[in-house]
């Protein structure tokens, strides 16, 4: 292949074509009037323009023509042999005549106009300039090729970008980012602005760094944070004093919202946290404590007022910034805390209050206490489960609030009591029309949500079990459906132990239907064996029911009879079982014939073993009541005053005082009459509040002892404070044990030599195998 | 008797010829040694009961008068530490064997003298817990008796504790006699005392925390002093 043999050049006249043709593009590109900026930028892309504009025909024209000469000049300068190889003369001349350029044109023209003109001619020089270096470039193309890299220079294009970088920006950059920064300040005070014209110049700053973005954030992207904290903490200082929680937060979401759309249209992206962060410290986390505290319109007041759309807003707002729900939290606890602590002091005010007076059960200012409490929990967890997205810092604070008053007691009632007081009226009334099914089932969720926040489970567990029972054996007001439902509630909030135990009672009356239609049945096949009174009976297991004492009466014998009749059967029917008849549960129907009409009375067995007496004799004293009976004075009392001294005067009493002494009288009153053919005459049952609490103390007993053993048991040692803690997270579902019961129990299975303390450590135990 | 059965074991042994003299001098010490015994022994039976073979409470009662110290002196409870006597107001023979022997005294009068060796013996940090530990056990009279009550108690703390640890029993016995929580003393409670005693400070109580594994009377009788001083 032929080489080619490098031709003679004429240096000087190549240079003075050269130099030539730099001043005639720059001539040409400083006539071009203001070109809209994208028909620019078209031409830097495209080397063949379709355009019908005359300016860029000519410019393109003209370059085409001048580029085969000027390529191959500088092609020829290139390649010349060395030293005469005139790449770096080349490079140099390059670099100069975009500098004069600058020099003599550019910054002269920046240097004469401020502000928003200065922007806009920064602009058009910057894109002119870009075509210039666009341009220059690929004449000087070759020296790209083998020059740049051999010497490790910039290419050319960068070298053009460093060349403005050095000489325009530098001097110009204080002043434009002032002006990009009070152009800014216009539009958040409200005017418009040339948005495009901002988003040009921010690229510039990107461009100039040449893939680094420092300039950008070192001079505008900096300064402008930095006017930002000071502009928003202007305002922020403003509203507080003036504006109200609400309107605040408004104009604070509003602006946000206004920022993020100023990044989005002309500032980088990479801006956008930081410039967020910014406003929402400003905004929000210097002010959040004395927003939320307002005095009225703050967190509280719009909680309290129900307030949905600021509580919603209030949540977004302050879930952006961190730790930003803490504070609302707390305060959500407080306030919560302080409205239902109101709502026990109110009960204890009523309660006190009414002590002279009777009470009415169904009105009670317990029972009144626990409605509102459901009514307070389904407003506050309404909020947090509909305003603050279920989040878990407000489930938090309000379980919190929740568990500090809903262990309160009133006027003697341990909470644990109230709700099963609450939760058995509202069963009670599942026959009546008073509520419809579809209620009582909500209204018991309800109430079973606030068992969670009572520490005393199994106290709550065993005052239920025990109203249970009234309710299944004396007052037959048990929808089996409601009272299953409840259980269920029981059983996920603290485990099967109680509920097993209710479920028990309720099959065992199932069942006990079941056995009564036998029994009748068998009645009817032996009719000898008829006591001679209708009689039904019900065989409850015994671990499910409470315990009840059984009571020594001396049975009147007619009930006699039917006892045995009902022995006979039972043994009949199973063997190996033992049946203890507990008298204190039963009801019977007697008819009572008075002077004016006979009349039908429900009452209980204690009360018709008292009344049958009377049929043998008209007068009897208290004394000869209580040796034919065997009864107890307690009973005693209970049982003359309900038939003496209520509301039906079944006896008459002398001396006609409201209260049965060991000394009274007691004849029957013939003379009473009532409206209805049927009454039911009720014996108020005694107070068992004491025994249930001895019972769930004694259980606890046995529960703690139970648990420490388990522990130590898989443990084999263990601290006491670990031991202490496990005890109290393990037994945490039922109830919360005293630390001081614990240390107790430890010290009782010291002794019973379950455990004992470790030689080297007395505060380490070590389990006894 | 003694002597009879050593020469037995002399002879029976392969002797050294070189060990001659040490045979001599064996005998020599052991006829010292059975010497002592044998008084250790006559001692035994001057105070003893003849029937049941023990030292009963009226033979503790003279060996004490003789002693020169009162039979209620914790120095008589530190002699049956020593001698690791079981039953309270009884020594056997082993037992008071092993006590004199261990205090190298065969009379009254050695006694008497190594009666001061011996407080400083169990004086010394390591003994002490022990005798501590032992005279609660010493008082459990009764077969299967695991407590004792708190009169006793008051007076055994006072007995054992008082010389090294007075303001703390005086508090203490103030408390248990007037606390209504606890009839009777077990050993743990009993072992804690001294723990007490030495670890926290007394009257501040500034070190005592009562989430630690303190047994519940010392919880309860550290609010009472805070209560009582405030």
């Amino acid at each position: 292949m032929p080489i080619h043999s490098p031709k003679t050049v004429d240096v000087e006249a190549g240079m003075a074509v050269l130099k030539q043709s730099v001043t005639k593009l720059t001539n040409i590109l400083e006539g071009l009037p203001e070109m809209p900026f994208n028909t620019m930028e078209y031409m830097l892309l495209c080397t063949y323009v379709v355009s019908t504009d005359s300016f860029s025909l000519s410019l393109l024209s003209f370059l085409r023509l001048m580029m085969d000469l000027l390529l191959s000049t500088i092609y020829d300068f290139c390649t010349m042999k060395t030293p005469n190889d005139l790449s770096e003369q080349l490079y140099a001349e390059y670099k100069k005549s975009l500098m004069d350029y600058l020099h003599s044109t550019v910054l002269p023209s920046l240097r004469s106009k401020n502000d928003e003109y200065m922007l806009k001619e920064l602009v058009r020089r910057w894109l002119n300039y870009k075509v210039m270096v666009r341009w220059l470039s690929r004449f000087f193309h070759y020296l790209d090729r083998y020059f740049v890299k051999k010497k490790a220079l910039l290419p050319l294009k960068e070298a053009g970008i460093t060349c403005f970088r050095d000489l325009v920006y530098e001097e110009m950059k204080g002043k434009i980012k002032d002006a990009v920064i009070s152009l800014i300040y216009q539009e958040r005070e409200g005017s418009q602005i040339d948005r495009p014209l901002l988003n040009n110049v921010v690229e510039i700053f990107i461009q100039i760094g040449l893939g680094s973005k420092q300039y950008y954030e070192v001079d505008l992207e900096a300064p402008l944070l930095q006017d930002t904290a000071a502009y928003y903490s202007r305002k922020a200082s403003k509203w507080i004093l003036e504006d109200s929680c609400p309107e605040y937060m408004l104009k604070a979401e509003e602006r946000l919202k206004q920022e993020k759309d100023r990044v989005d249209h002309y500032l980088d992206h990479t801006t956008k946290q930081k410039l967020i962060e910014n406003v929402e410290h400003q905004l929000l986390s210097v002010n959040e404590i004395q927003l939320l505290e307002k005095e009225n319109s703050g967190l509280i007041a719009l909680l309290r007022d129900g307030k949905v759309d600021d509580l919603e807003r209030l949540y977004r707002l302050f879930s952006r910034i961190p730790e930003g729900l803490t504070h609302v939290s707390q305060l959500f606890t407080q306030h919560v805390k302080a409205e239902g602590t109101a709502l026990v002091s109110q009960a204890e005010n009523a309660a006190s209050s009414k002590r002279a007076e009777k009470r009415d059960a169904t009105d009670s200012p317990q029972l009144v206490l626990i409605r509102r409490i459901i009514e307070l929990h389904d407003k506050y967890m309404g909020y947090v489960q509909e305003n603050f997205q279920n989040h878990t810092l407000l489930n938090k604070a309000l379980k919190e609030a929740f568990e500090v008053f809903c262990n309160k007691s009133v006027a003697g009632s341990s909470s644990a009591e109230m709700l099963a007081s609450f939760c058995d009226n509202v069963l009670r009334k599942a026959g009546s029309e008073k509520l419809s099914d579809e209620e009582i089932d909500t209204t018991l969720e309800k109430a079973m949500k606030l068992l969670s926040y009572i520490n005393d489970k199994d106290l709550f567990a065993e005052f239920s079990r025990k109203k249970l029972a009234r309710r299944l054996l004396f007052d037959r007001y048990a929808n089996e459906d409601h009272e299953r439902l409840i259980l269920t509630y029981l059983k996920q909030q603290c485990g099967g132990q109680f509920s097993s135990k209710m479920e028990g009672m309720v099959t065992d009356l199932t069942l006990a239907k079941e056995n009564q239609s036998c029994f009748e049945d068998y009645l009817y096949a032996n009719p000898h064996a008829h006591p001679g009174t209708e009689l039904s009976v019900s065989v409850l297991t015994t671990g499910f029911w409470p315990s009840y004492k059984s009571s020594d009466l001396t049975l009147p014998d007619e009930m006699i009879k039917c006892i045995e009749a009902y022995k006979k059967f039972y043994e009949s029917s199973t063997k190996n079982r033992k049946l203890s008849w507990i008298y204190s549960l039963g009801t019977c129907n007697i008819n009572a014939k008075f002077d004016a009409k006979s009349i039908e009375l429900t009452v209980a067995t204690y009360q018709a073993a008292v009344l049958l007496l009377f049929n043998s004799a008209d007068r009897l004293s208290y004394a000869e009541i209580k040796a034919q009976l065997n009864l107890t004075d307690e009973d005693m009392v209970r049982v003359l005053h309900s038939l003496s001294c209520a509301r039906y005067k079944i006896l008459k009493k002398a001396p006609m005082t409201d209260t049965v002494s060991p000394n009274d009288i007691f004849e029957f009153n013939s003379k009473f009459t009532d409206k209805m053919r049927r009454i039911k005459v009720p014996l108020p049952p005694v107070d068992e509040n004491k025994k249930v609490i001895e019972d769930v103390n004694k259980d606890r007993r046995y529960a703690i002892d139970a648990y420490i053993v388990r522990i130590m048991k898989s443990r084999k040692a263990l601290g006491h404070q670990q031991l202490v803690l496990e005890c109290i997270q393990q037994l945490s579902r039922i109830f919360k044990p005293d630390v001081k019961l614990i240390k107790q129990r430890i010290e009782d299975l010291i002794t019973r030599e379950f455990l004992e303390r470790d030689g080297e450590d007395p505060n380490v135990y070590k389990y006894i195998a | 008797m003694r002597r009879s059965s050593t020469r037995k074991t002399g002879s029976a042994l392969p002797v050294n010829p070189s060990s001659g003299s040490s045979d001599a001098y064996r005998s020599a010490s052991s006829k010292a040694v059975s010497k002592e015994v044998e008084r250790i022994d006559n001692l035994f039976y001057a105070y003893a009961d003849a029937s049941s073979g023990l030292i009963d409470p009226e033979g503790i009662e003279s060996f004490c008068s003789d002693l020169e110290v009162d039979y209620t002196d914790v120095r008589i409870l530190m002699l049956a530490w020593k001698m690791k006597a079981e039953k309270q107001g009884y020594f056997t023979l082993e037992e008071w064997r092993r006590g004199l022997k261990a205090l190298h005294a065969d009379t009254i009068s050695k006694l008497k003298k190594s009666l001061s060796e011996l407080e400083k013996e169990v004086a010394r940090p390591t003994n002490f817990s022990d005798f501590y530990s032992y005279s609660f056990r010493y008082c459990l009279t009764e077969d299967k008796q695991k407590c004792i009550d708190i009169e006793s108690a008051c007076e055994l703390l006072d007995l054992v504790l008082g010389f090294q640890f007075r303001p703390q029993v005086d508090k203490l016995v103030e408390y248990l006699k007037h606390q209504r929580d606890y009839k009777v003393i077990n050993m743990d409670q009993w072992t804690s005392f001294l723990r007490f005693c030495n670890e926290i400070n007394f009257l501040s109580l500034d070190n005592y925390d009562a989430e630690l594994a303190w047994p519940l009377i010392l919880d309860n009788f550290v609010e009472w002093i805070r209560e009582k001083q405030s």
